[in-house]
């Protein structure tokens, strides 16, 4: 597990440019600033509160990394591994997560290997607990397996996530996009994705994309 | 395979000449009727579509569409400063934006690692705004129920009173919605002379309001025999589906954030969670009432608090990184930044220019890692997660809005049962489409 795993050194984000952003005619907010502080990898022993509890209860090898952050413990599970960790955490008598609040997805295009997260919220009623379970998949295999069969109410938020990060959910019942149009290109919420440049039509006429509209620079 | 092979003869309904098609029905053995219900519906409260496969009278299939209303706010987010952010979310579900901006401040507040040093006032403030929200939330909810089942007069009634609390949003905030009032380390402003008066007249006539409420629909046999064992979700399935909210607590279970997980000093206050047992849409109507009442209960406690211990304190973080410079003022053209600030700035010390200068053009960085911080709004869970990547913009916000969630109870508590309970059912989830498509 966590444990011999060499610290990832996360790559910084470096933010050029007046303005931050490349690509789109958007101009707020200057980020000029280079930043440079990554987010903990993973958390040494003990995690603190009823965290340890968790994990020793789960015990299992999906587990990769173990991350406690501003009093959240979060899980990095394997993929192949997570239909069993979710099923486990759902219906282990000492972890009992009953409630999930669903599935997001996060595009971190500077983390070779792991672009895509799915990052699930499960909440137990009966132990009054929180937990995140992350699961990471590379961008040109973007496959997650489907959880819809141990938490139903994942079938609309792994059908976002789909359309907004277009991770191929297995074994999902339908999965379609639910939010964009059927028939749109492109998978909106990733970086690579800009903001605006779409060109628009209107009464026949095509107002061409932000980015590409004359400009004042 | 054509049409016809898979699904029998298809009649479709579009604009054609009506006799025609009557006739050519009337031939017909077929029963089944697949209807459009939405976009543009007016009981579907928004942009809901709802495709149901009719076999008489009876739904035997429901199928829910959504995204007309996708207006991309999760992605606008990470082109403004954390602080800009919640001018957006505040547009989400519309009719509680209050609860989209406390628990999107309180994730951006768990990662900037300043939790504990909200000024208490703020946090009252905030806990008072957020029940008067909910109050109008619940209006609004109950009186298009009695609308959407035949009966104008709540919707008159509750419109009333909605107003009475938006008025006095208005009041302090500036905007009757979508106010922005709550900002990362405490709210915008102040609340304004007068406010605790207006809202004291409001405690005063409310009671007797909801109690006018109840008169009208509580035993009214129309309204009991359209709600009562309608759309029935029970515990198991409100479980699974992820439902929560009046959905939740009119299937027993006693689950409410602002106990269970209490946030801005909710543990500090004396109010009660209301359940019912029945799990059909009365029960949640019964639920949604009740929590008006207690809401009640939790103003007049805030408003003690801001009147008596907490009176003249601070209502952003002391943080000057952090916290918002100016404090708003009405002058003769609208809300702006008050006179004093600028006279601070522009002539008494250079600092505070600085630091007004960076956090408005700039912004705060905040610290990479992220955050989840639900908040119990009118509908259930609804929380922000938040990510940062230590820049001055967020880097990914994703919020669990309860709509978007309860609305896949939909077949479950419409198959099976009448058209017209469809209605009813879709009334007792109260979607808000707004924050269902973001």
């Amino acid at each position: 597990m966590s444990d011999n795993l060499p610290e990832v050194p996360e790559q910084p984000i470096a933010r050029t440019g007046m303005f931050g952003t490349s690509g789109t005619g958007d101009t707020s907010g200057y980020g000029g600033l280079v930043v440079r502080r990554p987010a903990p990898v993973s958390s040494p022993r003990p995690y603190g509160s009823y965290f340890d509890e968790i994990v020793d209860g789960l015990d299992h090898e999906g587990v990769e990394r173990v991350v406690v952050d501003r009093g959240e413990l979060t899980l990095h599970v394997a993929r192949e591994h997570l239909v069993e960790v979710m099923k486990k955490l759902r219906d282990d008598p000492a972890l009992r997560f009953e409630l999930s609040l669903g599935v997001s997805g996060v595009h971190y295009p500077h983390e070779t290997g792991s672009e895509l997260r799915a990052v699930y919220h499960l909440c137990s009623i009966t132990h009054n607990r929180r937990v995140r379970v992350e699961c990471s998949t590379p961008d040109d295999d973007r496959h997650v397996p489907s959880t819809v069969s141990v938490y139903p109410t994942h079938n609309w938020h792994e059908r976002e996530t789909y359309d907004f990060f277009g991770i191929i959910f297995d074994g999902h019942p339908g999965l379609t996009r639910i939010e964009m149009p059927d028939d749109w290109e492109g998978h909106p919420q990733r970086k690579d994705y800009p903001l605006g440049g779409i060109p628009v039509e209107y009464r026949g006429a095509e107002i061409p994309a932000p980015d590409q509209r004359r400009s004042y620079a | 395979m054509t049409q016809e092979a898979t699904e029998g003869k298809v009649y479709d309904v579009a604009g054609q000449d009506w006799d025609k098609l009557t006739e050519a029905v009337a031939e017909s053995s077929e029963e089944r009727l697949v209807i459009n219900m939405g976009p543009q519906h007016p009981s579907t409260h928004g942009v809901l579509r709802l495709v149901l496969t009719l076999d008489g009278e009876t739904v035997t299939e429901a199928r829910t569409v959504i995204g007309y209303l996708h207006t991309g706010i999760e992605k606008n987010l990470e082109y403004r400063t954390w602080t800009q952010g919640v001018t957006f979310v505040t547009r989400m579900d519309y009719l509680s934006p209050i609860f989209n901006e406390a628990t999107y401040c309180l994730g951006v507040e768990r990662l900037l690692g300043i939790e504990d040093r909200i000024p208490d006032r703020a946090q009252a403030i905030r806990v008072l705004t957020m029940e008067l929200t909910r109050i109008s939330s619940h209006l609004m909810a109950i009186c298009t129920y009695g609308m959407e089942l035949g009966a104008t007069t709540p919707f008159l009634y509750g419109l009333r009173e909605r107003e009475m609390v938006l008025d006095i949003m208005e009041y302090i905030t500036g905007l009757r919605m979508n106010m922005a009032y709550i900002r990362p380390g405490g709210v915008s402003v102040d609340l304004p002379a007068g406010a605790v008066d207006k809202i004291g007249e409001l405690l005063k006539v409310m009671p007797e309001r909801i109690k006018d409420m109840r008169k009208i629909l509580d035993a009214n046999p129309v309204y009991t025999r359209r709600t009562k064992d309608i759309a029935y979700l029970d515990l198991t399935g409100c479980m699974a589906l992820g439902i929560t909210g009046p959905v939740l607590k009119a299937a027993g279970l006693p689950w409410d954030l602002r106990k269970s997980q209490p946030y801005c000093g909710y543990e500090t206050y004396d109010f009660e969670i209301a359940t019912e047992q029945t799990c059909d849409v009365y029960g949640r109507y019964q639920v949604r009432v009740s929590e008006m009442e207690e809401s009640l209960k939790l103003i007049e406690q805030a408003l003690d608090r801001l009147t008596g211990p907490l009176k003249n304190q601070p209502v952003m973080i002391e943080d000057k990184k952090i916290g918002w410079p100016a404090q708003l003022a009405l002058g003769p053209d609208g809300l702006g930044n008050s006179p004093a600030h600028i006279a601070h700035i522009m002539s008494s010390s250079m600092e505070a220019l600085i630091h007004h200068f960076k956090l408005v053009t700039e912004g705060f960085r905040v610290p990479a890692g992220q955050a989840y911080v639900p908040v119990e709004s009118p509908r259930g869970e609804l929380g922000a997660h938040v990510v940062s990547d230590g820049g001055t913009r967020p880097f990914r916000v994703h919020f669990r809005d309860p709509s978007f969630t309860n609305l896949q109870a939909v077949p479950a508590m419409c198959e099976g049962g009448y058209i017209a309970d469809v209605i009813s059912a879709v009334a007792s989830l109260d979607p808000v489409m707004g924050g269902v498509d973001r």
